[in-house]
């Protein structure tokens, strides 16, 4: 059974409510055996300092990408994954991490292409409920293994690869959600960030710069329903019907902007390019525009 | 005179190896509580970034006699950076130039650590390693 929706009325403004819950909602449903509550993090170790009580952490690189090809795990690995967690088809899932929510948004975009129906997010993620003084353990979660099925992962609706952004150049939005850095190819990776290992900076020629913390507010949550539709749409001018692609590194970032895009303005058609700048700026011949001049 | 580690260290990757995968994050989690803070003379003090870890994390030798003593600060929040950190420190802290400049900077792929942490994160403990050492190379050159 899934469980209620949060009905605050800030969530109420977004084009999916039910893709989010607040601290509050959360606070008060935690114990509840059709909830599983995920914490994904940048850091593999800060869930071990202590998580919200009855959380799971699962791990971007090991739990959701393949540990042999750059790709994502396969059914019967993610199977296996929800499996592990106690969590079956009908388990209302809530996602949350540090940074602001990008691993978080990251791991429920790829429930998303496993096609989980119920997924949230925690607005704010950890920082929020820490810096709410809520609840924190460092108590092991007992969980009982389910039996997840094997659902086979749809790559075509929601994750663009290569090809799909080279027809997308002069056809369709392309938002580049790095920093101005990254976008103008003075830095080829994120500012005081490990190196990548991206040969070439730029950005994919017609991408439109759209930083993705301007969705988001200093204690992580995101922003309301119109500032976000003063950004993207009045200022960018993104339209809810249009074919949108985002990118950033690693496909973590624009995750968190595939969600703002999708599920808080409610655009059809987003899609997510994981493969990134890391992929596009090693890519032999793909075309690269760099406002930036080297001194 | 690559390869031997000092007895230190290499009684921290032993303590490692000898763990099953689990127990390796609870100790690299240990590591990351016992990593001393900065002495008060050095806090304020800008220091020396490594920027291939994902969350902030500084680094200073100091070198007296023949001894080098290791600074590192990194956030609460960053408990690998702040793990690695303490490794080296646990396990260099008080050696001679040398001993430091002679240790493996790779010395942690033999930790079975990859497997828990993955592969990639790994790297942070070879770039620690390369300011450590660079910083002293470029004292003893001073």
């Amino acid at each position: 059974m899934p469980l209620s929706l949060d009905t605050d009325t800030k969530l109420a403004a977004y084009a999916h409510p039910a893709r989010l819950v607040t601290t509050d909602w959360l606070a008060s449903h935690l114990g509840d055996p059709d909830l599983v509550v995920i914490e994904s993090d940048e850091d593999v170790l800060l869930y071990h300092t202590g998580h919200i009580p009855g959380a799971l952490k699962v791990d971007w690189h090991l739990d959701l990408n393949d540990d042999t090809t750059r790709d994502y795990v396969d059914p019967e690995g993610f199977a296996a994954m929800c499996s592990a967690r106690g969590i079956t088809r009908d388990s209302t899932i809530v996602v949350y991490g540090d940074n602001f929510n990008w691993w978080a948004a990251y791991a429920l975009w790829v429930f998303s292409l496993f096609g989980h129906e119920d997924v949230r997010l925690l607005d704010g993620g950890r920082a929020k409920w820490v810096a709410e003084g809520r609840a924190m353990t460092t108590d092991a979660t007992e969980t009982t293994p389910s039996d997840y099925p094997l659902v086979p992962r749809d790559d075509a609706t929601i994750r663009a690869f290569k090809d799909d952004v080279l027809a997308q150049i002069g056809n369709g939005p392309l938002v580049d959600v790095r920093s101005p850095g990254e976008y103008s190819g003075e830095l080829l990776h994120m500012p005081d960030y490990p190196q990548e290992g991206a040969q070439r900076g730029g950005h994919v020629p017609t991408a439109k710069s759209v930083p993705w913390k301007r969705a988001a507010n200093d204690d992580g949550s995101f922003k309301s329903a119109d500032e976000l539709r003063a950004i993207y749409g009045d200022e960018q001018g993104l339209k809810a019907g249009d074919d949108v692609i985002t990118y950033c590194r690693i496909g973590e970032r624009s995750s968190h902007t595939w969600f703002v895009l999708t599920h808080l303005l409610g655009f059809d058609h987003v899609r997510n390019y994981d493969g990134s700048w890391v992929e596009w700026g090693n890519a032999v011949r793909v075309p690269i525009e760099k406002p930036y001049v080297d001194a | 005179m690559n390869g031997a580690l000092p007895p230190k260290l290499q009684g921290i990757v032993d303590e490692f190896v000898e763990v099953d995968r689990t127990e390796r994050l609870d100790l690299l989690l240990e590591y990351s509580r016992d990593l001393p803070d900065l002495p008060e003379r050095l806090q304020g003090v800008e220091l020396e970034r490594v920027h291939e870890c994902q969350t902030p994390l500084f680094v200073q030798t100091e070198v007296e006699g023949d001894t080098v003593h290791l600074f590192f600060a990194a956030p609460d929040e960053a408990p690998t950076s702040k793990g690695f950190a303490g490794i080296v420190h646990a396990g260099l802290d008080g050696c001679t130039i040398d001993e430091i400049l002679a240790t493996p900077s790779d010395f942690a792929a033999g930790m079975g650590l990859a497997g828990v942490i993955s592969p990639l994160r790994m790297r942070s403990v070879g770039a620690i390693m390369a300011r450590v050492k660079r910083q002293l190379v470029e004292r003893a050159m001073a």
